[in-house]
């Protein structure tokens, strides 16, 4: 079984983010770079499929250097080799260019079931998978929290959690599967693992490289323009609850969210 | 040009969800100002009963694809009737629901219909004409304010229980049409094979009036129950931060924060929760928020508009008495 992880790098969760002088862009200058936390997902449940089915796990990135190491992260934990799409004209790309980017590295290669994470923790679009699913031509399965391949390779079940409900889809493959959180604990790179993957191949390619044309990407070809980035909304100055016992500031409390704000 | 604002309804077993009322409230509220219609998809089964609903809510339109193949949603079927019918309408604004099944949908349309997206927004406006976007990025950490170029229909998705419900209004009704879409099974290439229901029958935290939400100051699964009595007695389902999932202690499906669901409830009471950023990432867009923590310099408590210093094993006990008192 062939099995492509698509995956990006993005600022780890406990960081802060600062947005630039020009009022539109993030400082990235103190931020620590992680593989976005779902796609670790992505890995993990590949992994489990080559250890049961055989096969190969090509990981794809996209992004600037950096993004080496989280595609040598994926190696270390068992992946067979990487790709990264890297071309300064890719910096600010949407992700609809981002996902046709992602398509043309990967429709020459040779895949089964395609694992990216449900949204990158950045953006929080959500939309780069199922739109690389879309240019493939291959059906999508997002959100998914248990994922099951047929013995024989050709179909899948796979498991959305919805509002309220789960929903178990079936699909043929190839497909395109999006994983959420709840699918599997990925595992750590081992120490044997790290080293055998400074070895593992990884390919970089350009948009040349891939037949595509760079004014097509990039910030300049955004459908979705970005006007400004501002802080999030101050929330106004909290009210400290006062009172001798628990009982007490319990009682004052429910006052307040009965009389003040009305909710209860 | 292209003319009229579009949302699309979201339906679960002929039922309209929610969410569906949001976005058809903000839908004539954006369609008002642009002097334009609302048109509102509805897709399913057996269901063009449901339009009069919407015109009460501000449907001018009810465009309705009524086909045994759309009872249930999955995004082939969805993606290709929808993409159709925009296609040949040719709407200046797309509005659809940032549920799960929204999400779904969104995400391949816009791919689909080649158009940019703006996903899981919390506010919209009209500026000279043209759809603007607010949007959390990092999980609210920042905002951004987006605008589309060359890409029609302007096309967005709203975070559930953020836009307000207008009041309906039982003299306005719509007018229906029927749909004309083609669909070829050969392309429906997933289908749902079967339906499992929560236990508890708890509304999801993306739709909750309330949350009560504990972390590692619970120190253990068993003392959840105290957070499960304060919900019952206020109509409130239970969430968990980051740490008390990753122990073991809550499901996966009950996270709030940055990895887990972003929340916007009227009220959300964090009980034992330090507030690490990742989390105050997935709540802060609450209206109403209150702190119950032993540690006065808690982080949490700076998002909070109540807080309660103090011992969350005796304090959320007592609040479920006095709640109690208000809600007999």
């Amino acid at each position: 079984m062939n099995i492509i992880v698509c995956l990006k790098q993005v600022p780890d969760t406990e960081s802060q983010i600062k947005i630039g002088s020009d009022g539109k862009s993030i400082l990235t200058d103190d931020i620590k770079w992680v593989m976005n936390p779902y796609d670790e997902f992505g890995v993990e449940e590949a992994l489990r499929l080559k250890e049961k089915f055989g096969g190969t796990v090509t990981v794809v990135g996209l992004g600037p250097k950096r993004v080496t190491e989280a595609i040598r992260t994926a190696l270390a934990m068992g992946a067979d080799k990487g790709v990264l799409v890297n071309d300064d004209a890719l910096n600010g790309s949407d992700s609809i260019a981002t996902a046709k980017a992602l398509a043309a590295a990967i429709k020459n290669l040779e895949y089964d079931v395609i694992l990216t994470g449900q949204r990158g923790v950045d953006d929080d679009m959500g939309v780069t998978g199922a739109a690389l699913a879309e240019f493939l031509g291959i059906p999508q399965l997002s959100l998914i929290i248990k994922l099951e391949v047929a013995e024989d390779g050709k179909s899948v079940k796979a498991t959305r959690p919805v509002e309220g409900q789960a929903l178990t889809i079936e699909s043929s493959l190839p497909a395109l599967i999006t994983a959420q959180k709840g699918l599997n604990e990925p595992r750590y790179a081992s120490l044997p693992g790290i080293m055998k993957a400074k070895k593992k191949p990884l390919e970089e390619k350009t948009l040349a490289d891939l037949g595509l044309n760079a004014a097509e990407f990039g910030s300049s070809a955004r459908k979705v323009k970005i006007l400004e980035i501002t802080p999030p909304p101050e929330r106004g100055g909290g009210k400290v609850i006062t009172g001798e016992t628990a009982q007490e500031k319990a009682a004052e409390l429910a006052k307040l969210l009965h009389e003040e704000a009305k909710i209860i | 040009m292209a003319q009229g604002v579009w949302t699309i309804a979201e339906q679960r077993d002929g039922e309209l969800r929610k969410i569906t009322y949001e976005i058809v409230s903000e839908g004539r509220r954006l369609a008002d100002v642009l002097g334009q219609e609302v048109t509102v998809v509805l897709l399913g089964s057996n269901i063009k009963d449901k339009a009069t609903q919407l015109g009460q809510y501000g449907a001018d339109k009810v465009l309705v694809a009524d086909d045994a193949r759309l009872e249930t949603y999955t995004t082939d079927a969805y993606v290709e009737v929808i993409s159709q019918l925009v296609r040949a309408n040719d709407p200046a604004v797309l509005l659809i629901g940032a549920s799960v099944q929204g999400k779904d949908l969104s995400a391949r349309l816009s791919a689909r219909l080649g158009v940019g997206m703006a996903q899981d927004c919390t506010a919209f406006s009209i500026e000279a004409g043209n759809l603007i976007a607010i949007r959390p990025i990092y999980a609210g950490k920042a905002y951004t304010k987006l605008t589309f170029e060359n890409s029609l229909p302007q096309m967005a998705a709203a975070r559930p229980n953020v836009m307000s419900i207008s009041e309906p209004n039982a003299s306005r009704s719509a007018e229906v049409i029927d749909a004309t879409f083609t669909m070829d099974d050969s392309t429906l290439k997933t289908k749902v094979v079967s339906v499992i229901k929560d236990e508890g029958g708890k509304v999801d935290l993306t739709e909750a009036d309330k949350i009560v939400s504990g972390g590692r100051g619970m120190k253990g699964p068993e003392n959840f129950k105290i957070l499960e009595d304060l919900a019952d007695v206020i109509g409130a389902s239970v969430g968990a931060s980051r740490s008390a999932v990753d122990a073991g202690w809550r499901s996966h499906t009950d996270q709030v924060g940055q990895t887990g669901k972003v929340v916007s409830p009227n009220l959300y009471i964090a009980c034992g929760i330090s507030g690490a950023i990742q989390h105050l990432a997935g709540m802060s867009t609450s209206k109403v928020i209150v702190a119950i923590n032993k540690d006065e310099d808690a982080p949490i408590f700076q998002k909070a508009d109540y807080g309660v210093v103090g011992d969350l094993f005796d304090v959320v006990p007592a609040l479920t008495e006095e709640a109690k008192k208000y809600l007999s």
